[in-house]
């Protein structure tokens, strides 16, 4: 691990971890992420996760495929992943480079997201 | 400032925008008559005043230049908007040399007056450029301001209810309107914070692969950002058109009427409608 | 600044990626690009240089202002020494979905930009060319 490298912050909400992306990431900066995520998951037993896409004015395919993993990942620990506030310009490029983010949720902002994450953790409990 | 802009300087006397707007004025009403000549006059007392802060005729983008820049640019817009061409508009300021060569002419130096000549053809080339640049601009500004608003005539994106918006297709789909009306309408869900769009497609009347494709990409986008979709206003004919081409839908909702999206809509959404006489 | 219409950046490390891309926004935003054409060039150019950097063992992108009569656009050069690409059809299959394709993302970024060429071979390095007109 380069202990020089900038880390995203991961926020602790309850069970929820909340991750906002402001900056325009390296590569490896996005993996990082991907890493302290699965972490953090395991380690507080999270139940969900937001990720708060809405400073992003570009999402390439690495940091596509990036949201898709920690979706994969997050359910394999039993956690629900929401990725909000996609900006149109984004979304109008992701659907032109053909990339369908299958498996990832998404909401318009952080509201939804979090009234998502919550309907699914009821849905949860009631044994859907 | 040198031998040349002085004798320039010189000849723009007060008489000159008089003969300019002889000279290129053409057929005019009295009040357009005195219009013209008070921009002629502006424009003289422009160049007066660049040669006086020392300007260079093959220089009309320096600082000197910049008041009678302005009114040229002005002179540009009143005839965009009076739907002039930028021929006429170019022809006019052109037509500034005949005064400014006939004073010269009469002119006791004529070796002097062949060199003053070619400054004058410079400027005033240089100005007719100019002219020409700035109503070019100036027309598209006007297009694009046109374009825009009749794009946002012909699409309006409608809040039917609460979370709910609609945007009703009128005309044909092409590439270039199915684009501008996608980014409007994420725009306008984004600030709504709408989870759900109905399309309605009524008006549209041929739907092709390439029209599915676009309303198909719209459809992704949306559902990208979080919202969800419904697709209305097919006609029978367009269902059949839909099955033969194969156009996979992709699950997306479709319902014939608006009426009836809007139902849809307002049911997902958790509300139930019931009539209160009775 | 003065009015430079070229120029190359290094694509030697991500730091590199993040920095083509700044620049293509810079260059976009002068062009006046509309915000989604600005994305899809961004896009495009992070893309490419990705490839440039991963695939190509490390290049450069060069840009260029264009012009064609009115037209003003902006052309991007991603070019390195690295193996070539040996199978052209093969890359230029849309792979997303499929799993096939090479995951160049070829086909993807040639539907960001208006205009897309690739010269490429084994031996020879690759060069790809985008085009985008305000």
């Amino acid at each position: 691990m380069n202990a020089g490298m900038y880390r995203i912050p991961i926020l602790q909400m309850g069970s929820t971890l909340l991750v906002t992306i402001q900056v325009d990431m390296q590569d490896q900066t996005a993996l990082a992420l991907q890493d302290d995520l699965a972490g953090k998951i395991s380690a507080t037993s999270a139940k969900g996760v937001l990720i708060d896409i809405s400073a992003l004015e570009i999402v390439d395919s690495f940091v596509g495929r990036m949201l898709a993993s920690i979706s994969g990942i997050a359910r394999i620990l039993d956690a629900t992943t929401v990725v909000v506030g996609m900006q149109p310009a984004v979304a109008i490029t992701l659907v032109e480079l053909g990339l369908s983010l299958e498996g990832v949720r998404t909401a318009l902002n952080v509201e939804r997201g979090m009234q998502l994450l919550q309907r699914t953790r009821e849905e949860h409990l009631l044994g859907r | 400032m040198n031998q040349d802009a002085r004798a320039l300087l010189a000849l723009l006397g007060p008489n000159v925008a008089k003969e300019w707007i002889q000279e290129g004025g053409g057929t005019l009403t009295e009040g357009a008559r005195r219009a013209m000549e008070a921009e002629a006059a502006e424009l003289v007392q422009g160049l007066r005043s660049g040669f006086e802060e020392g300007g260079e005729v093959g220089a009309f983008e320096a600082r000197p230049w910049a008041a009678a820049r302005e009114t040229l640019e002005a002179l540009s817009r009143s005839r965009v908007a009076q739907g002039q061409t930028a021929a006429e508009t170019s022809a006019f300021v052109l037509s500034l040399k005949r005064p400014l060569f006939s004073a010269l002419q009469r002119s006791a130096d004529p070796a002097a007056a062949m060199a003053h000549m070619w400054s004058v053809s410079l400027l005033v080339d240089k100005m007719a450029q100019w002219t020409v640049s700035a109503y070019q601009r100036t027309r598209e500004e006007v297009i694009q301001r046109q374009q825009q608003e009749l794009l946002e005539l012909s699409t309006p994106v409608i809040k039917l209810w609460e979370g709910v918006l609609a945007v009703p297709m009128i005309g044909t789909l092409d590439s270039a309107r199915t684009q501008l009306v996608m980014e409007t309408l994420l725009q306008r869900i984004v600030e709504a914070g709408a989870h759900l769009a109905i399309i309605d497609i009524t008006g549209v009347p041929t739907v092709d692969t390439l029209v599915a494709q676009h309303l198909l990409k719209t459809v992704s986008a949306i559902r990208l950002m979080g919202a969800e979709c419904i697709i209305s206003g097919i006609r029978p004919q367009i269902a059949q058109t839909i099955v033969h081409l194969g156009i996979d839908l992709q699950g997306i909702a479709t319902k014939s009427s608006l009426a009836d999206a809007l139902a849809l809509a307002l049911q997902q959404t958790g509300y139930r409608i019931s009539r209160t006489d009775q | 600044m003065a009015a430079e219409t070229q120029g190359a950046v290094p694509l030697r490390n991500e730091a590199d990626i993040v920095a083509s891309r700044q620049l293509v926004r810079q260059l976009s935003v002068a062009l006046k690009f509309s915000l989604v054409d600005q994305t899809k060039m961004i896009t495009a150019a992070s893309e490419l240089s990705r490839n440039t950097l991963v695939h190509g063992g490390g290049g450069q992108m060069r840009w260029e202002l264009v012009e064609d009569g009115l037209k003003r656009g902006l052309r991007l050069f991603f070019e390195d020494q690295g193996p070539g690409i040996p199978d052209m059809k093969l890359a230029l299959t849309d792979g997303w979905t499929s799993g096939g394709g090479m995951g160049l993302g070829l086909p993807g970024s040639k539907r960001l930009v208006q205009e897309f060429n690739i010269r490429s071979a084994p031996g020879e390095g690759t060069c790809v060319t985008i085009t985008r007109w305000k």
